[in-house]
């Protein structure tokens, strides 16, 4: 990596939009550059599963010809960004991380994508995830596993392994992720950068493959809190496509993370999301941080949500019911794979054969487990009372908010484990989502932000901050506070300290489009 | 077994299920236009054929006829009610969840009140709900082209989340030997009623209206209910009638022999007047409803309700009431207008000029006997009301007689043009030439002198062989009434 | 409750995938961990609780009856995995006609 190529990696998405605003640096450089890195660090982080780098030049050669006409450009207009996959986009598959997918080409594009196309990012890729979004290690993607850039043997989290990774990697500044239960944090947390679920209804599901509808949320991704904010602004608002879609002006969020200011802000510590289960390098940092942000002025309370505890069992009835009945359609009649038709096999036989193929093992466990918790005999003791539990939650919340700004836990109760270490035993494997589920079941804005290497084993941990319904622009005025007080005590930001990556020259990129789907 | 014979053992008891396409610009969930007959998959976008990631956004003018229907049926309206998954696999159900409503309908409790012979059946009306309908498939190889035995399927997603509203009954008790009628009633006053709401096109044959029924029997009226059938596919007035009266009859004739009647679902087959029953299910259905998480809550406020009320058209009752009066008809003929399901076209043949009386013997008469003969609705025989009082017209004008107006009918019908152009092509119009008139007058009296004598002396009576001669000399075109104006005259 | 592989080959059967004896042997006894540990939302009495389905109360969310234009044909059946006639084509169907 060359010093001014590594300058380029390393840059902030606003510090990239300055440079091709001023014409200090070109777009189409700044695209080059991150193709380029994508190149060299793929092979071993596995972040992509579709990098399409003539389109992404294109797209960057549009902004700087934009910019030479003198056209105003929007505040990230030209920064590369890496999309989860499972955001449609046309003229690149959306796979969802799943073989019943494979090579599908969606005929439009998710509101999201449209909003990024709009404001001039530039889409480098699409990135790997747990197929269709139902894991916390990124190792039930069907086309395998996301590494870990600071460790190559560890997840990146899941379900978004693939759109933090990139970020952790230097192969993109920015990211879109989505969260059911924790898919943006979980994996912001793991791999020390950050990542943000707005309250629910805040972005658009339109054009997100459904996992849970009552659940699902897109979010920005990033390295820095101000990037987030600016992508969470690109991407948020009203979409009368979306029905669930809040038709109220987006939260500030980008004067939040630039003032960074939590003096008087009053900040609640849950009790209940620490203790058992909860590795003390996560629990040194999470109390360091508390520490830090009574300094800053907040004022710090405990405060309890008793029916947190049962957050974890509402969430694995809640969502696998959804997603039996959302994932219904992957069916071999319209799209996607179509296996055993050969005249002989009637059409249900072929769905069955096709969803036998296409799915994979955690895909199939959950939508067997929405079957059975919807089926009319089983309906009320468990989807019925997983809804009551809801609004226990949501009440948890709303009495904690009457007394606080915002809430804080640990992101995730550990900091990332080995690949393969959790993959036979659901039951662990969803216990990472500990901390992050009860902001999907109420709806809530929540985001996690780095906060140090957990000094038992130097990974990241990260800090979740929780705030009330449509008051998003508060996480980022924690977050802020949070980065500017860290960095200044690391002396720079935390991915300063990622160990480097093997890196295999690169090679030009060109019209080259990687197709990770297909490796 | 007869179906007398089967009533005089078995009291029926009816369900009526109607499905409704409303007739909305575009979709349920989506902008798709709702056009009927268009090229395959044309009419189609990423909601309504289920592709991943799309989204649903209810139709406003959907609910608002929703809601019309439900008050026109006397129904209370939900204050807060939700779209539910119905969950099943089907390849003509794009994303193998059907949206619809479970236990929140938007209307329900109602009534409706129809009228066979002259006695009135009130109708409970359980339910009005909404729901999305299915794309159609086509069946292709195997001998008939039908479902069954076919080699492969083709699907075309156009009608694929038209707005339905499906209305169901509660039990029909009471209706004994007339359940079939009365089904039928109910049908042909839903289709009015929501002609006149103007929420569909309330086509039949083009599946715009569809009815399923269910028929059990019992042995008298106070027994409790017994097992039921559901016969689908029933597409046209005629079949309900016909399909329900063949179930009465087929179950009188299992029950009757000790047999007993399977709870399943039937099909109607036209052709033989038949039904069948449809393929037997390994297990129950298990649609694992549950509320659809894409969907927010639908809460009409009373106010919006108020306002969709006062956009109701007249209750057919007072309509019925103020008819008569307007009309001038007798109880019995106003009765037979009823049972025949005349009243809109009268009313529209009268709008158009024709006196009360003549648009009634048109439509009861000649145009009831076309529709019969064909199978049709009396709307569908390809007359319209104001050809009808055009028709009439020509005949107050003596341009043409009662008995040309059957051939104007004849030329209408197979497209031949207006009926003045009818007249002018086929040559009907009476001759009202005295000369020619006269000539053949004169010429039946000297061909029936016996004949003449009798009229001569008195028996006026006697006259009609002699105008038949001249009708049958002139063609028919001439108006019998001058005939005999004429032979009066010379014979006088 | 313990799930025999025999029930969980009914809920497959009842959501559409063929597994294998191995699958079913393996899932029976996953699926029970997991069902046991989540029947413990029945643990918190919630008898007077009304259910959320919904995280914010949002009601009469309409568009207004307005067509828009449809996705061209060809881009409809060009991810078909089989097309014919301008249509879907898919395997026979098990109907419901008699």
């Amino acid at each position: 990596m060359s010093t001014s190529s590594t300058d380029t990696l390393h840059a902030t998405a606003v510090e990239l939009a300055d440079r091709i605003a001023t014409g200090q640096q070109s777009a189409v450089e700044i695209a080059r550059a991150h193709l380029e890195r994508i190149e060299a660090v793929e092979p071993s982080v596995h972040a992509f599963l579709h990098v399409d780098g003539a389109r992404a030049l294109e797209a960057a050669a549009a902004v700087d010809a934009k910019r030479g006409r003198g056209e105003a450009l929007g505040p990230l207009a030209g920064v590369p960004l890496a999309l989860k996959d499972v955001l449609t986009m046309t003229g690149a598959p959306t796979t969802c991380g799943s073989r019943i997918l494979q090579g599908w080409h969606p005929p439009y594009n998710a509101t999201v994508t449209q909003r990024l196309l709009d404001a001039d990012l530039v889409i480098l890729g699409k990135t790997n995830l747990d197929e269709f979004a139902m894991g916390s290690s990124t190792e039930n993607s069907a086309y395998g596993p996301t590494h870990n850039p600071w460790d190559l043997d560890r997840i990146p989290g899941g379900s978004g392994g693939g759109s933090a990774a990139a970020l952790a990697a230097f192969e993109a500044p920015l990211s879109i992720g989505t969260d059911t239960g924790g898919s943006i944090r979980q994996p912001a947390s793991v791999t020390g950068t950050v990542g943000v679920k707005p309250t629910y209804g805040g972005t658009s599901r339109y054009g997100l493959v459904a996992l849970a509808s009552s659940l699902d949320q897109p979010g920005p991704c990033a390295r820095t809190v101000l990037d987030a904010a600016l992508l969470h602004q690109v991407i948020a608002g009203h979409d009368p496509r979306d029905s669930t879609s809040i038709d109220a002006p987006v939260p500030d969020v980008v004067s939040a993370a630039r003032s960074g200011d939590v003096a008087g802000m009053r900040i609640g510590v849950v009790k209940e999301l620490s203790g058992e289960g909860y590795a003390p390098g996560v629990e040194q940092r999470f109390h360091e941080s508390v520490q830090l942000l009574s300094s800053l002025g907040a004022e710090i309370v405990e405060v309890s949500c008793p029916h947190f505890v049962y957050a974890l069992p509402a969430y694995y009835l809640i969502l696998p019911s959804e997603a039996s009945s959302n994932l219904a359609k992957f069916d071999a009649m319209r799209f996607g794979l179509r296996v055993g038709d050969d005249g002989r096999l009637d059409a249900e036989q072929v769905m069955g054969a096709t969803r036998q193929a296409g799915f994979g093992p955690e895909v199939k466990r959950r939508i067997i487990i929405g079957t059975y918790a919807l089926s009319s005999g089983y309906y009320d003791a468990y989807y019925g009372q997983a809804q009551k539990v809801r609004t226990l939650i949501s009440r948890d919340f709303e009495a904690a908010f009457a007394q606080t700004d915002v809430l804080i836990s640990p992101s995730t109760p550990t900091t990332a484990f080995r690949l393969g270490e959790k993959v036979d035993d659901p039951l662990a494997m969803y216990m990472n989502d500990l901390c992050t589920i009860p902001s999907n079941l109420a709806g809530n804005a929540s985001a996690s932000f780095p906060v140090g290497l957990a000094p038992q084993d130097g990974l990241p941990v990260g800090l979740q901050v929780m705030a009330p319904p449509l008051a998003d622009d508060r996480l980022y005025r924690v977050g802020a506070a949070l980065e500017r007080a860290l960095t200044a005590q690391w002396g720079g930001p935390l991915l300063a300290q990622i160990p480097p990556l093997p890196v295999t020259s690169a090679e030009p990129v060109e019209g080259r489009v990687v197709a990770g789907a297909l490796r | 077994m007869a179906y007398d014979e089967a009533m005089a053992t078995y009291d029926p008891v009816l369900g009526l299920e109607v499905h409704v396409e409303l007739n909305t610009a575009s979709k349920m969930f989506c902008g798709c236009s709702t056009e009927f007959g268009a090229e395959p998959n044309t009419q189609t976008c990423e909601v309504c054929l289920g592709l991943p990631g799309s989204l649903p956004v209810v139709n406003a003018t959907a609910i608002e006829s929703a809601i019309r229907i439900g008050l026109a049926l006397n129904c209370s309206i939900a204050e807060w009610c939700r779209f539910a998954r119905k969950n099943y696999f089907y390849p003509d159900q794009p994303k193998n969840y059907q949206i619809s409503q479970y236990d929140e309908p938007i209307a329900h409790d109602g009534f409706a009140e129809v009228e066979v012979d002259g006695k009135t059946y009130r109708i409970e009306i359980e339910r009005a709900h909404m729901e999305e309908d299915t794309g159609k498939s086509l069946h292709v190889g195997g001998a008939t082209g039908r479902i069954h035995g076919a080699d492969y399927s083709l699907l075309d997603y156009n009608r694929s989340g038209v707005p339905l509203i499906e209305i169901v009954t509660k039990p029909i008790e009471g209706a004994g030997a007339k359940a079939p009628e009365v089904a039928r009633a109910y049908v042909a006053m839903l289709r009015d009623l929501l002609r006149a709401l103007g929420v569909s096109d309330v086509r039949m044959e083009q599946g715009s209206l569809r009815c399923d029924a269910n028929v059990s029997l019992r042995p008298s009226p106070d027994a409790p209910l017994g097992t039921r059938t559901e016969t689908k596919n029933v597409n046209s007035l005629r079949s309900v009638e016909r399909a329900v009266r063949y179930e009465i009859t087929r179950q009188a004739a299992l029950l009757s022999d000790g047999g007993r009647v399977k709870q399943e679902t039937r099909h109607w087959q036209e052709g033989s007047g038949t039904t069948s029953p449809g393929r037997s299910k390994e297990q129950a259905e298990e649609y694992r409803y549950f509320p659809d998480p894409d969907l927010v809550p639908v809460a009409p406020s009373r106010a919006w309700v108020e306002e969709l009320r006062g956009t109701l058209p007249e209750p057919p009752a007072l309509r019925l009431k103020r008819m008569s009066a307007e009309w001038g008809y007798s109880d019995l003929e106003l009765r037979d207008v009823v049972n025949a399901g005349a009243l809109n076209v009268i009313e529209a043949t009268v709008a158009a000029g024709a006196s009360p009386q003549s648009a009634r013997k048109w439509w009861l008469t000649e145009l009831a006997r076309r529709a019969n003969e064909l199978g049709l609705e009396l709307e569908e025989t390809g007359v319209t009301p104001a050809q009808v009082a055009e028709i009439q017209a020509l005949v107050e004008a003596g341009t043409i007689n009662d008995k040309l107006a059957r051939q104007v009918f004849d030329g209408v019908i197979a497209g031949e043009g207006t009926p003045a152009e009818v007249v002018e092509s086929r040559g009907l119009a009476v001759v009202s030439d005295e000369g020619a008139l006269g000539a053949a007058v004169d010429a039946a009296i000297e061909a029936n002198p016996g004949v003449a004598d009798k009229v001569r002396s008195g028996k006026v009576q006697a006259a009609g062989a002699l105008i038949g001669a001249v009708m049958k000399q002139m063609q028919g075109k001439a108006e019998p009434n001058r005939v005999r104006e004429l032979i009066l005259e010379r014979l006088g | 409750m313990a799930l025999t592989p025999n029930d969980v080959a009914d809920l497959a059967r009842l959501a559409r995938i063929e597994l294998t004896d191995d699958e079913l042997e393996l899932l029976a006894p996953q699926l029970d961990v997991i069902l046991e540990s989540v029947a413990h939302v029945a643990d918190v009495a919630a008898d007077d609780i009304p259910p959320t389905s919904h995280a914010l109360p949002l009601t009469n969310v309409f568009r207004p009856d307005v067509v828009r234009p449809s996705l061209p044909r060809e881009d409809v059946l060009a991810g078909a995995p089989a097309a014919e006639q301008d249509r879907f084509r898919v395997p026979r169907i098990l109907g419901e006609e008699g």
